[in-house]
C-alpha cells in the first residue's frame, strides 16, 4: 500500500527492535509517567494541544468531556448461561477498580460520575460460555457507565458487550481474567448517526491466562476507544484486535496499550480499518510498554488502514518503549494507503467488474478480524453492516 | 472457431527514469485449438506482452491493435477482456487477504457466465478440478495465494483455467518453479481444459521441458520486444541448444 497520512513514518513501517536506536516512535511523555486518577480534576481539559487528545476536537464529544455525567439510563440486557451471576456494585466492592485507573478526562468523569457497577461474574463450568450485554443508548444526555467483567480461575467464556442506540456514553469496563482462564472480550460500537463514545477498557491478565479483545467500530459520529492490558504473571496472552470503518464526518479511534510488567507475556495487536468519504478519519496509536522485569516479551503490533476515496485521513502511529533487552521479540508495522492495483487487476482478469473487485478486497481485508469472533450470528451483522457501508459508497 | 490477432503492438512502460518502450511492433495471430509457444531472453517483453493482453493499467499501447473474433480488445476493461474470452496465469498470482478460493472462485465464475453456477454442479467441477491438479480440498477455505508455495499458486492458475473455460490462454511460465510430477500434473491440466473447451493457447516459457507435455504447433523467438523468428516444435529445440545468442548479436 501508499502512504497516505501516517503520523509515524512515511511508507510502510515495518521493524524489529534493532532498528529502534534512532528512537523514532518513543512518544514524548513515556507511558508509565502518565497520570491516572479517578479524579477529573486531576486532568487538565481537553485541547488538541494534548497528546492524548491531539486528533480529537472536543466539541465532538457532544458533552461527554463534562466533569459530571448523568447515569448511563438506557436498556441493558443480559442474555448468559446458568450460573453467570449480574449484581451492581459500588466503590470499596473487591472487583470495582480491581483492573485499572483512569487514565484521561472522560474515563476519570464516568468513575466518578457512576456510582455503581455493572458486574459480569462468570464462573468456570465444563463447557464454553457466552455472554451478550446489549446496551441500547435512549436519549442523548451525555451520561457514564462502569461494566465489570471478571471471569474466574480456568473460565473459558465469550463476552459481547454490544452499544447500540442513539447517545453519548462515556465508558469504563474492567476485563479480569483469572489464572489459566480464556476470555474473548467483544465491545462493538454500532451506534447511530449523531453519537458519541468514550470507552476506556481496562484488562488485568493472570498466570497463563489468555485474553483475546475484539473491538469492532462501524457506527457513531465520535467513537474513542483505549483499550489497555496489563498482566499479573507470567504467561499472559493478549491479543488484541480491531476493525473499523469510518463514513463521511465519522471520527473512530482506537488506543491500545500493552504495558508488559512481568516476565514472559506476550501480545499480539492488530488493527485493520477502512475509511471513505470527505472527513472520515481515524485514528490509532498502539503503545507498547515493556518494563525492565518484562523479561522474555513476545509483542508485535499492527495496524493497516484502506482509504477508499479521496478527503479521508487514517492517523497511525505505533509506540513501542523497551526497557529491557532481554526480550523474545517486538515489533509493528504501520501502513495507510489505497487499494492494491495489482490485487484489483488480479480479480478483474477473472471477470470481475471493478466496482465488485474493490469490495471484495475490502470484504476480505476487513473480514480477517470480524472473523475472529466465532460467533456466526454477530459475525454476520457486522458483515451486513460493512455490506451496506460498501453499498453507500460505490467504492 | 475463434481469432486471437496481434498487429504491429508497440507498449511503453513509465519508470522513474521517464517512458520506455517495450514492445517494438509485435505481430501474432492464434486460433482456436492452437498452441504457441513464446521463448525468449530474460527482460524481451513476455510478460509485457502478456500483462498487454490482459489490459494491465500499468501498460500503455502505443501503436498497433488487439483484436478478438475482430472486436477491438484495446478498447475493453480489464474485467470486460476475461469475459469476452481471454485468460491470463499470472507469473506472479497475487494475494487476496480475507477471500477464500471457493468465494474467489464462485464470483469469478459467477462473473464470467453472467449468472451463478448451480451449486450442486458447481461444487462437483470444482472438486473433480482440484483432485485432478492434486490440490487438496482445504485450499478452497484458504485466501487467494495467501501462503501458497510457488507450485500451489501455478496449480491455482491452471484450475480456474479449467474452471473459466475462456476463448484463449495466455500461460506466463506457468512450468517455472514447478517439481517434476507438478508439471505434469499441471500440464495435464492445460491439455484437459484445452480438450475439453477448444481454446488457443499462448503458452510462454523458458524451457523445452513443458513443451513435451504441452506440443506447441508454432514457436516463436521473442527478443527485444519482437517475435525475431517463427518455426514449428523443432525450433525450440534448437533455442535450447543454441540459446538466443545469435539473435541477441542481429
Ligand atoms: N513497471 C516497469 N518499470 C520499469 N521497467 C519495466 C516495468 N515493467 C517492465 N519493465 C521492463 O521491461 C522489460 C520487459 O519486462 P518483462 O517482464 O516483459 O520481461 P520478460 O520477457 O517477461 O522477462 P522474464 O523472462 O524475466 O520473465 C524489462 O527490461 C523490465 O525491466
Ligand atoms: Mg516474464
Amino acid at each position: 500500500m501508499t502512504e497516505l497520512t501516517q503520523t509515524a513514518q512515511p511508507g510502510l513501517a515495518q521493524h524489529g527492535l534493532t532498528e529502534h536506536s534512532h528512537g523514532y516512535g518513543v512518544p514524548i511523555q513515556t507511558r508509565n509517567e502518565r497520570v491516572r486518577s479517578t479524579n477529573v480534576g486531576d486532568f487538565a481539559p481537553i485541547t488538541l494541544r494534548d497528546e492524548q487528545w491531539r486528533y480529537l476536537a472536543v466539541e465532538r464529544l457532544n458533552g461527554l468531556d463534562a466533569d459530571v455525567l448523568d447515569e448511563f439510563s438506557g436498556d441493558i440486557s443480559l442474555s448468559a448461561p446458568d450460573g453467570v451471576v449480574a449484581s451492581w456494585v459500588e466503590a470499596g466492592h473487591e472487583a470495582f477498580g480491581a483492573a485499572g485507573t483512569p487514565e484521561d478526562r472522560t474515563s476519570a468523569a464516568a468513575w466518578s460520575s457512576a456510582q455503581a457497577a455493572y458486574l459480569i461474574d462468570i464462573p468456570a463450568a465444563d463447557s464454553h460460555q457466552e455472554v451478550r450485554l446489549t446496551l441500547k443508548a435512549t436519549d442523548a444526555e451525555p451520561s457514564a457507565l462502569h461494566i465489570i467483567v471478571r471471569a474466574a480461575k480456568f473460565t473459558e467464556a465469550t463476552v459481547v458487550l454490544d452499544h447500540t442506540g442513539n447517545g453519548n456514553l462515556a465508558e469504563n469496563v474492567e476485563i479480569i481474567v483469572g489464572d489459566e482462564a480464556k476470555l474473548t472480550l467483544v465491545s462493538i460500537q454500532q451506534w447511530d448517526d449523531k453519537s458519541a463514545h468514550t470507552s476506556a477498557q481496562f484488562a488485568k491478565i493472570g498466570r497463563n491466562a489468555k485474553l483475546k479483545h475484539i473491538v469492532a467500530s462501524l457506527g457513531g459520529k465520535t467513537v474513542r476507544i483505549t483499550p489497555s492490558v496489563d498482566y499479573t504473571a507470567p504467561g499472559g496472552d493478549a491479543e488484541l484486535l480491531g476493525v473499523y470503518f469510518a463514513e463521511s464526518d465519522q471520527h473512530l479511534e482506537h488506543r491500545p496499550y500493552v504495558d508488559h510488567g512481568v516476565p514472559n507475556c506476550k501480545s499480539r495487536v492488530t488493527y485493520k480499518g477502512a475509511l471513505q468519504g470527505n472527513k472520515a478519519h481515524t485514528v490509532w496509536v498502539g503503545d507498547v510498554l515493556i518494563r525492565k522485569a518484562a523479561e522474555g516479551t513476545d509483542t508485535y503490533e499492527l495496524n493497516r488502514n484502506l482509504l477508499l476515496t479521496d478527503g479521508a485521513r487514517a492517523d497511525s502511529v505505533p509506540n513501542l518503549e523497551i526497557e529491557t533487552g532481554q526480550i523474545e521479540g517486538a515489533g509493528h508495522a504501520s501502513a495507510s494507503g489505497r487499494f492494491d492495483d495489482e490485487q484489483l487487476f488480479y480479480l478483474q482478469a477473472r471477470g470481475i467488474d471493478e466496482l465488485s473487485a474493490r469490495k471484495l478486497v475490502v470484504r476480505g481485508f476487513l473480514n480477517e478480524i470480524v472473523q475472529q469472533i466465532g460467533i456466526e450470528d454477530i459475525e454476520d451483522r457486522l458483515t451486513a453492516a460493512i455490506e451496506a457501508k460498501l453499498a453507500r459508497s460505490g467504492a | 472457431m475463434s481469432i486471437l490477432q496481434i498487429k504491429n503492438l508497440h507498449v511503453t512502460v513509465d519508470t522513474d527514469q521517464g517512458t520506455k518502450e517495450i514492445l517494438k511492433g509485435v505481430d501474432l495471430t492464434i486460433r482456436s485449438g492452437e498452441t504457441h509457444a513464446i521463448m525468449g531472453p530474460n527482460g524481451s517483453g513476455k510478460s509485457t506482452l502478456a500483462y498487454s493482453i490482459a489490459g494491465h493499467p500499468k501498460y500503455t499501447v502505443t501503436e498497433g491493435e488487439i483484436l478478438l473474433d475482430g472486436e477491438n480488445v484495446l478498447e475493453m476493461s480489464v474485467d470486460e477482456r476475461a469475459r469476452a474470452g481471454l485468460f491470463l496465469a499470472m507469473q506472479y498470482p497475487v494475494e487476496i487477504p480475507g477471500v477464500s478460493v471457493s468465494n474467489f472462485l464462485r464470483t469469478a465464475k459467477t462473473a464470467i457466465d453472467g449468472e451463478a453456477p448451480a451449486l450442486r454442479t458447481w461444487i462437483k467441477d470444482v472438486r473433480k478440478a482440484m483432485d485432478d491438479l492434486r490440490m487438496d480440498s482445504s485450499f478452497t477455505e484458504r485466501n487467494v495465494n495467501e501462503g501458497f508455495s510457488g507450485g500451489e499458486k501455478k496449480r491455482h492458475e491452471i484450475l480456474q483455467l479449467e474452471l473459466l473455460k475462456p476463448k484463449f490462454a495466455v500461460l506466463d511460465e506457468t512450468d517455472s518453479g514447478l517439481d517434476v510430477d507438478a508439471l505434469k500434473v499441471v500440464s495435464e491440466g492445460v491439455n484437459r481444459a484445452k480438450d475439453e473447451s477448444g481454446f488457443g493457447v499462448l503458452l510462454i516459457t523458458h524451457y523445452t521441458r513443458i513443451l513435451r507435455y504441452i506440443k506447441p504447433d508454432f514457436v516463436h523467438v521473442f527478443v527485444a520486444g519482437k517475435v525475431a523468428e517463427e518455426g514449428g516444435p523443432e525450433l525450440a529445440e534448437r533455442l535450447e541448444a543454441e540459446g538466443y545468442d545469435s539473435y541477441v548479436k542481429a
